[in-house]
């Protein structure tokens, strides 16, 4: 694996992070946020509904812009880069991982999972494909691997979009609530895919509001109302001020 | 495969029915541009070949476009003297050094000269009149300097020559007046000039205004008839090289005073009839090859708006704003080139039918079928516009999408 020796430093930071949305009525997303990411870490963030889990997941996998603060990616900050150099982090350095699958309907599922390769454009044809077989086998997708996304079910169409997150071997894999639309079993396979790349040496972040998922990661950062309020290991969840 | 080329086949393959419509729409604008501007082209080149070659390259004749200069003017040369409504001084003047002129314009390599002299005559037949332009030809000289013997119907030009009391007349006035070859028509001229002549040839150019109104007599019959005897007012000049005519005439002119008109002049309205029908039909049949391009701007914004998810996708993944853009322009281009193929085969099949057609004004069993041009130029004008009309057609839609921001379709989707 690629450029996941960093081992001390932080892959991903956030420093005072706050996004407000401008309108008659500003509405705050997020305020005052700062953590950091280690590699090699499977974090979960939780929250009430519209407690600004998604927005600070946008702002981290720089598909958002803040309002104030700033995103760091491998130590170096984010906030003058234009869109096309974000584009470019978000191709090289981000997989994300959203609650609907995304998949392109014409497109089969091997072919889904090479998008982000061929945008990348870093390995020849067959290289990709060897790839994208890799992944799809690891997540027990090799079989379906010519189907389109349609004739998928639910699962296998979330595994199909892990597959695709990880397909420019990525540093930092972002989750956002990739399980909600999964039955149980489904959702803790999915989990189980996340916590096995933590243990790969990627930085994993995931948003959830199933207890039950949250206790497979290693960290828990609670947010309410756009802050975080709790942020520490999983079990003994310590009071962060 | 580029990533853009794949994700626009792909549109393009999922709405098959909505890609053949546009194609179709601009396979018929590009059909309809190549075969009535073909059409038109034909028309006016036929048109244009008949003009030129029955009627002389540049015509030289009595007149002067600027009076000559009065006694007046002289005397004050540095005066401001203008002096209205200057007539000729002696009407029946003619070219005065005819056979100067004629001689020193043959003498030029590729140009040949014949005398004419032109006056009007009123043809009496049954009891109606027909008022013509008659021009007194040398037979032999004129047959050098125009088409006229090749566009023969009955008898011949050169008859002229053996029967001074000859007359040749236009297919279609020979029609009107019910006279054939070989009946005898009395004439008069303005000159008092009254006799017998008797038609000895009947010629059709395809030109209304020459085969309705033009007759032609011996030089000899002409003089004496106008009673001008032994003036030529009108030498027809014929170049070997058309392109020509402009420089041959403004020489001539320039040597000799009398007005010398390049065919270019003689017909310069027809000529601007012509601009017109150009203007008219290009821009007709180009506003068919606009609206295709609508056609196309309407799949591609149905595109962009159904496929709003996987652009956003595509963008939050990766993909740059140029890429988006660049496979929407890519569809659009794609339709248009389909229907610029298509367009070309339905263009050239539709020349080919209305080829067989037969031409308005062969009726009277010349057998003329209609004539299509079909040049390089138009079929890549044609394919021009509509590869330009497809590309800003898409490219409308395509901005659209590269601007909106994914954030808004992810959120509203989860
Ligand atoms: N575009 C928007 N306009 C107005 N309010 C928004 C917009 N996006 C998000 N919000 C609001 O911001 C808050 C945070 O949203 P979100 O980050 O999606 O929360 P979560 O993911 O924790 O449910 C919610 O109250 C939500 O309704
Ligand atoms: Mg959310």
């Amino acid at each position: 694996m690629t450029a996941h020796d960093v081992m001390d430093g932080e892959v991903l930071r956030a420093e005072g992070l706050g996004r407000v949305l401008q309108g008659a009525v500003p509405v705050t997303l997020v305020s005052g946020v700062t953590l950091g990411f280690r590699p090699a870490s499977f974090s979960v963030i939780t929250g009430p509904s519209g407690s600004g889990k998604s927005s600070l997941l946008y702002l981290l996998g720089l598909l958002d812009v803040p309002s104030s603060g700033e995103v760091l990616v491998g130590g170096a900050a984010t906030s003058g880069l234009d869109d096309a150099a974000r584009t470019r982090l978000r191709l090289a350095v981000f997989g994300f991982v959203f609650q609907f699958h995304f998949l392109l309907p014409e497109f089969s599922v091997l072919d889904n999972v090479m998008l982000p390769m061929r945008q990348l454009g870093r390995l020849k044809g067959v290289a990709m494909r060897a790839r994208a077989m890799a992944l799809l086998d690891s997540l027990g997708m090799a079989d379906q691997a010519l189907k389109k996304p349609d004739a998928l079910s639910g699962g296998q169409r979330q595994r199909t979009a892990v597959a695709r997150a990880l397909a420019n071997d990525p540093q930092v894999v972002l989750a956002d609530e990739p399980t909600g639309s999964l039955d149980t079993r489904n959702a803790a396979a999915v989990f189980a895919v996340l916590a096995g790349l933590a243990g790969e040496g990627r930085t994993v972040i995931a948003v959830t509001h199933d207890e039950g998922l949250a206790a497979m990661a290693q960290r828990r950062i609670h947010l309410v109302d756009g802050r975080v309020v709790r942020d520490g290991p999983v079990g003994n969840a310590a009071v962060r001020r | 495969m580029m990533l853009p080329l794949s994700i626009a086949a792909a549109h393009l393959r999922s709405r098959r029915r909505q890609t053949l419509v546009s194609v179709l729409g601009v396979a018929l604008g590009v059909g309809v541009f190549i075969a009535v501007t073909g059409l038109m082209g034909g028309f006016q080149s036929y048109f244009r070949t008949q003009m030129i070659d029955s009627n002389p390259h540049v015509t030289i004749t009595d007149e002067v476009r600027q009076p000559a200069a009065q006694p007046l003017a002289m005397l004050h040369p540095r005066a401001a003297v203008a002096v209205a409504r200057i007539l000729p001084r002696d009407p029946v003047r003619g070219i005065a050094n005819a056979g100067e002129i004629m001689a020193a314009l043959a003498a030029m390599p590729g140009v040949a000269v014949a005398p004419t002299l032109r006056g009007q005559m009123l043809l009496r037949r049954a009891g109606r009149d027909y008022a013509v332009n008659a021009i007194g030809i040398d037979p032999v000289r004129e047959s050098a300097v125009t088409t006229l013997s090749r566009d023969m119907r009955q008898g011949s030009l050169e008859a002229l020559g053996s029967r001074p009391d000859g007359i040749v007349i236009g297919l279609a006035l020979a029609d009107k007046m019910g006279a054939a070859l070989g009946d005898t028509i009395s004439v008069a001229t303005s000159a008092g000039g009254e006799s017998a002549l008797r038609v000895v040839g009947i010629f059709r150019t395809g030109l209304e205004q020459l085969d309705t109104g033009q007759v032609y007599v011996a030089l000899n019959r002409q003089q004496s008839m106008q009673a001008r005897p032994r003036v030529i007012n009108e030498i027809h000049v014929k170049l070997a090289d058309i392109s020509r005519s402009r420089e041959v005439a403004a020489l001539a002119e320039g040597r000799w005073g009398y007005k010398a008109a390049p065919w270019e002049e003689t017909f310069a309205r027809i000529l601007e009839v012509f601009v017109l029908q150009n203007v008219i039909i290009y821009g007709s049949t180009g506003s068919i090859l606009l609206v295709a391009g609508f056609g196309i701007f309407n799949i591609i914004s149905t595109v962009v708006s159904e496929k709003a998810r996987d652009i956003a996708i595509m963008r939050s993944i990766g993909m740059p704003r140029g890429s988006v853009v660049a496979t929407f322009i890519v569809e659009g281009i794609a339709v248009g080139v389909m229907g610029v193929a298509a367009g070309w085969l339905l263009g050239g099949a539709g020349a080919s039918v209305i080829e067989t057609f037969p031409a308005p004004g062969s009726t009277d069993g010349e057998g003329g079928t209609l004539m299509v041009l079909q040049s390089p130029a138009t079929y890549g004008l044609a394919a021009g516009i509509a590869l330009l009309s497809s590309v800003v057609a898409a490219w409308i839609p395509a901005r659209k999408a590269a601007r909106t921001d994914p954030l808004v379709i992810i959120r509203g989707a989860t």
